[in-house]
């Protein structure tokens, strides 16, 4: 996938080849005639396929079945959601560690009896407005207040799941609301609705950071916050609004956390945050900001989704699977830097 | 600028609109709120009221409905009793602070303390604090390391727990003449000897039939990660003929992901009680037929026996003069026949 990142900032000092920084591989690749697509990307891919020919070899009858990938899909939609935020978030240089605490207050938010009693619309709308509300504070004390990112998102990180259990009395809340749960559990033109809000959630991310001003922004910002801010960009309400897409991304998740489980709870959401910065590393986003693939998060999140199902239709234990998980990570990022580290030194 | 001020005006005030409508989405008053508490029954030679007992009361933080309850059962069992004191302290998970809370009730020289520890290694020094200091400690649920730290303890039976989910479920599928039973099992958190011990029971009881345990998979007693295992162990197996759920609070989570796989071929068996899979099991509609106990009225039972400790009362019923040492609850089977006469310990999940 090439990435269209033609960043205007940027182009302007690539002349200068002993930047500390390399440039955005689409610049350099089309500077070098390089890949037409990037190689890290295929790799990932092909991760995922043996994964899945791995399934299919030790569980031919059921792992490539229609029923076990429509549950593998709405299994990852809801972290799926969640990564489209961290990738943003990311790439903009920054990180989101409250993700999962998030996940939980709009859960609990949006099922609460008060809120059940307004019916399914109010209940998506107050997960959504709770989720772009945490995330929205989250970019202003980090734009505005000049708290580092991984400070500011701690702080929400333990506030917001306190708000959730003050809210919910730590109680599991039940959705009686019938209207909310058949709708989401159920299918639109075939396909399960979880699985429609995934791709749209993932069709308007890309489309956003690929094709559009504010994406390219959003790059640059990650990429050299005092650049992009010379060439006129204003960074603080950008930086604030890239948390807030985040925010409203874990209010989408809720959505769908809430249906599957038919219930709201402060313990929803339990360590999104690592996955969904797994999902984002292993993608090839760089933690530094400034490069990153919304396909290769999307990849990512699948290769653990896939990880996940194999382990359980085999009837493995779970702590295999967490040793894989944690070396497909390592793996994953040493891939990542060694290939970085070729490609500055060839310059 | 005047149109930047307007700008400024109208987002102002849909962040502050929206904010109060939030706010009034809060609250989680249910207009039938009063559930039951289980309580032991006021009949007996040991009802009449005697001496006054002032009783010491801690426990963790009420984080999940099985805990929530036991802090609940407590305090209504001492209600019951007009020669009772409760002195109860704010739960909490951090174990130096429930140290500090029990040290508090001991120099506040109560009679009888009830502590259920966030972890019974870590309070078993105060617990001999408390006895050295010639308070008589009642233990609940989680041991403390030496006997030297409790008068007398109470708590549940991990092991029969699953060994009687075993036995059910085994009887069950010989009266349906299924020989070879696929029977599923979504455990609690691995690592935590608890889940051990409950999935080694229901392995032993199986295997006493023949059986034994098909797929397996263990949660995080949060519906969301009963949830997702479950979905993964259903498409995993396509043909299920019996699953116990370790958790009812998880058991939310199990549920869902049944009803979004559309199965129903299976019977499932719950653990804890909880009053919500009591009602399901009462109304026999899905596939939840039976949960085995592991229930919060032990912490009933404690203030009880807490009292007659504080009154060198015995049980009135068995010839030792006094309280026993040691008292397991039974995990007893909850079933259609008998749901009614369990449904007042059945505990808010």
């Amino acid at each position: 996938m090439t990435q269209k990142s033609s960043i205007p900032v940027l182009t302007a000092d690539t002349g200068d080849h002993q930047a500390a920084r390399p440039a955005p591989p689409g610049e350099r690749d089309r500077r070098r005639g390089g890949f037409p697509f990037d190689v890290r990307l295929a790799g990932l891919v092909g991760v995922l396929v043996v994964l899945c020919l791995v399934g299919y070899v030790t569980r031919p009858d059921s792992f490539l079945t229609e029923a076990n990938i429509s549950t593998m899909l709405r299994l990852a939609a809801a972290i799926g959601v969640v990564s489209v935020g961290m990738t943003f978030v990311i790439i903009s240089g920054g990180i989101d560690l409250s993700v999962g605490s998030m996940v939980a207050l709009c859960s609990v938010w949006m099922t609460t009896l008060a809120t059940q009693s307004f019916g399914p619309f109010v209940m998506v709308l107050c997960g959504l407005a709770v989720g772009l509300g945490c995330g929205l504070i989250n970019g202003v004390l980090i734009s505005y207040g000049k708290i580092v990112p991984f400070i500011a998102t701690l702080a929400m990180y333990a506030s917001a799941r306190g708000l959730a259990e003050r809210l919910s009395g730590r109680r599991t809340q039940v959705v009686s609301e019938t209207g909310f749960t058949t709708f989401f559990r159920g299918d639109l033109l075939g396909v399960p609705v979880l699985i429609w809000m995934l791709a749209l959630v993932f069709a308007i991310g890309w489309t956003v950071l690929n094709r559009t001003t504010f994406g390219r922004r959003t790059f640059a910002v990650g990429g050299n916050a005092e650049a992009a801010r010379l060439a006129g960009i204003d960074v603080k309400r950008h930086t604030a609004i890239v948390y807030g897409i985040a925010g409203l991304c874990c209010g989408i998740a809720a959505i769908m956390v809430v249906a599957r489980t038919t219930s709201g709870a402060s313990t929803n959401g339990l360590f999104y945050e690592l996955d969904a910065i797994a999902a984002v590393v292993i993608g090839g986003t760089l933690l530094t900001g400034g490069r990153g693939s919304l396909v290769g998060t999307l990849v990512g999140v699948l290769i653990f989704t896939v990880l996940n199902s194999i382990f359980t239709q085999n009837n493995l234990d779970t702590d295999i699977q967490n040793i894989a998980k944690g070396v497909i990570i390592v793996a994953a990022v040493l891939l990542q830097s060694t290939r970085l580290r070729r490609r500055v030194r060839a310059t | 600028m005047p149109s930047l001020d307007r700008r400024r005006f109208l987002w102002g005030t849909t962040a502050v609109g929206a904010t109060a409508v939030l706010a009034g989405c809060t609250s989680n008053e249910s207009p039938n709120a009063g559930a039951t508490n289980a309580v032991a029954g006021g009949t007996g030679a040991n009802s009449a009221p005697g001496k006054q007992v002032t009783i010491g009361f801690s426990a963790p933080a009420a984080d999940h409905g099985w805990m929530a309850a036991m802090t609940k059962n407590a305090r209504a069992q001492a209600e019951q009793f007009s020669d009772v004191t409760l002195r109860t302290t704010e739960g909490t998970n951090d174990v130096n602070q429930q140290i500090g809370q029990v040290e508090t009730l001991i120099n506040d020289k109560v009679d009888v303390l009830v502590i259920l520890p966030f972890d019974g290694s870590a309070l078993t020094e105060v617990g001999r604090q408390a006895t050295d200091a010639g308070i008589q400690v009642v233990n609940v649920d989680r041991i403390f390391d030496t006997p030297l730290a409790y008068r007398a303890w109470i708590g549940g039976d991990n092991y029969r727990m699953g060994v009687n989910a075993g036995n059910y479920i085994a009887d069950q599928m010989k009266a349906k003449n299924i020989s070879n039973p696929v029977i599923g099992e979504v455990a609690g958190i691995d690592s935590l000897p608890l889940t051990q011990q409950r999935s080694q029971g229901f392995k032993d009881a199986l295997a006493r039939s023949g059986f034994s345990v098909g797929p397996r998979v263990s949660a995080q007693f949060t519906p969301e990660s009963g949830e997702q295992q479950t979905s993964n162990l259903l498409q995993g197996a396509s043909k299920l003929d019996a699953l116990w759920n370790h958790d009812d609070d998880q058991g939310i989570g199990v549920l869902a992901a049944i009803e979004g796989a559309g199965r129903s071929e299976f019977i499932m068996v719950g653990g804890a009680g909880s009053r919500n899979m009591m009602d399901l099991i009462k109304a026999d509609s899905g596939v939840v037929k039976a949960t085995v106990l592991y229930s919060p009225s032990m912490a009933s039972s404690a203030i009880a026996l807490a009292r007659m400790l504080g009154q060198a009362k015995g049980i009135s019923d068995l010839a030792e003069h006094e309280i026993p040492a040691l008292i397991t609850t039974y995990s007893a089977v909850v079933h259609k026949e008998n749901v009614d006469s369990y449904l007042d310990v059945g505990f808010d999940s």
